[in-house]
């Protein structure tokens, strides 16, 4: 076995920085290397929630994103929009939305409507609630079989979107209502930002 | 010690969460099932080895008095390069466990095997080593979250096996992670003394 180097203070600075030097250069090329990877697996992602919530389309609502004021912003101030279009025609939107009021903060859900107004669906893009209570809004406010819990279908133009224990139509989650809550101003943001951008027929 | 006990002892003998009781953190917050339990565990292990690896190649021309510093350089590394690459090319693991690979940087098996064994080992003694302890900690997570997933969610790795039920919510929670561990410790002492 080879004898340690000792520990001069040459030594030292001259062996960290190469190995530092070295972590920087691998860590860089990786990253080089998964750039465009982690850009496409965003990208796809966006596009299948999207397929998943807007009215069927035929256009690439990628590309004609716009944007529009968010209302009542609490921290993005603008939400980004994705037209849906069948045969040259507006068939609906997909918004991209959020709440700050999540049990654990942030929570971004793509919602589609059709063109007045009316929930499509949605889906959940980000969120860390906690796993087994709000974990449940993907597949809580989408359970066609009751109708009570279920947002798809309804318009909020004519549905109180709050939950039952606020007065409102919806019916929370079990032992999450907070969360429910927060779903809920999220989707009433990506209504609302709609509605004031004048995009319902 | 031969390769063969190198690469078992993580199992029980020298478990790192059930007997050495190190990189707690993760093991509590990735159990909530089974699935996560296992990405995290094989995760770590993949650092564990590599790191291990890398860390006993160049442990000579390391002084003493930096070594710390160095090593941790080194996992973090690695821990990067693992994060960049699940977000690349398995984006949805990569959501599940988004939040928690970062923390393996300051998982203590990681830079305790290090300090402990790769540092004083050869390369291969210390890749069936970092084998061994990263294939221990994955099983110790499978087992903490499959128990927390069975009581907490009636499922197992996703399976649901009591209908709508919606099992004992605190095993999920955090404080159920503490007494799930609290029990498997126990009856893992129990096997031992017997």
């Amino acid at each position: 076995m080879a004898k340690k180097l000792e520990s001069t203070f040459t030594n030292m600075v001259i062996v960290l920085t190469v190995v530092s030097l070295i972590a920087a250069y691998s860590l860089a090329s990786v990253f080089n290397m998964t750039k465009g990877p982690i850009e496409q697996a965003a990208v796809k992602k966006k596009l299948k929630a999207i397929a998943d919530v807007a009215p069927a389309f035929d256009n690439d609502p990628n590309a004609e994103m716009f944007k529009l004021p968010a209302f009542e912003p609490t921290a993005e101030d603008s939400l980004e929009v994705y037209p849906a279009k069948k045969n040259g025609e507006l068939v609906g939107y997909a918004v991209k939305t959020y709440t700050m009021k999540g049990f654990s903060g942030l929570i971004e859900v793509m919602v589609g409507f059709e063109k007045d107004g009316t929930i499509k669906n949605y889906s959940v893009l980000k969120h860390s609630e906690t796993p087994g209570l709000g974990s449940k809004i993907p597949i809580w406010f989408n359970n066609e079989e009751k109708p009570n819990q279920c947002i798809n279908g309804k318009n909020p133009k004519n549905t109180k979107m709050q939950v039952s224990k606020d007065g409102g139509d919806i019916d929370a989650i079990t032992a999450a209502t907070i969360s429910s809550r927060a779903f809920l101003d999220a989707i009433n943001r990506g209504y609302k930002t709609l509605e004031e951008g004048g995009k319902y027929e | 010690m031969n390769n063969w006990q190198n690469l078992t002892k993580g199992f029980i003998k020298e478990s790192p969460v059930f007997v050495l009781l190190l990189g707690m953190c993760p093991t509590l917050g990735t159990t909530t099932s089974a699935i996560n339990g296992m990405g995290m565990g094989l995760a770590t292990a993949f650092v564990l080895v590599m790191s291990n690896m890398a860390i006993s190649a160049v442990k000579n021309i390391i002084p003493d008095k930096v070594r710390i510093p160095a090593f941790i350089v080194i996992i973090a590394s690695f821990v990067t390069i693992v994060d960049l690459l699940m977000a690349g090319y398995l984006p949805a693991l990569h959501e599940q466990l988004g939040l928690f690979i970062p923390l393996i940087v300051v998982n203590c098996i990681v830079l305790g095997r290090a300090e402990s064994f790769a540092s004083k080992n050869g390369v291969f003694a210390s890749m069936i080593d970092g084998l061994g302890m990263g294939l221990g900690f994955t099983f110790a997570l499978v087992i903490l979250g499959s128990t927390r997933e069975i009581l907490g969610s009636g499922a197992i790795f996703g399976y649901k096996f009591i209908g709508d039920n919606d099992g004992m919510l605190i095993f999920i929670l955090a404080p159920g992670a503490f007494i799930a561990l609290g029990y498997i410790i126990a009856i893992i002492n129990k096997l031992k003394k017997a």
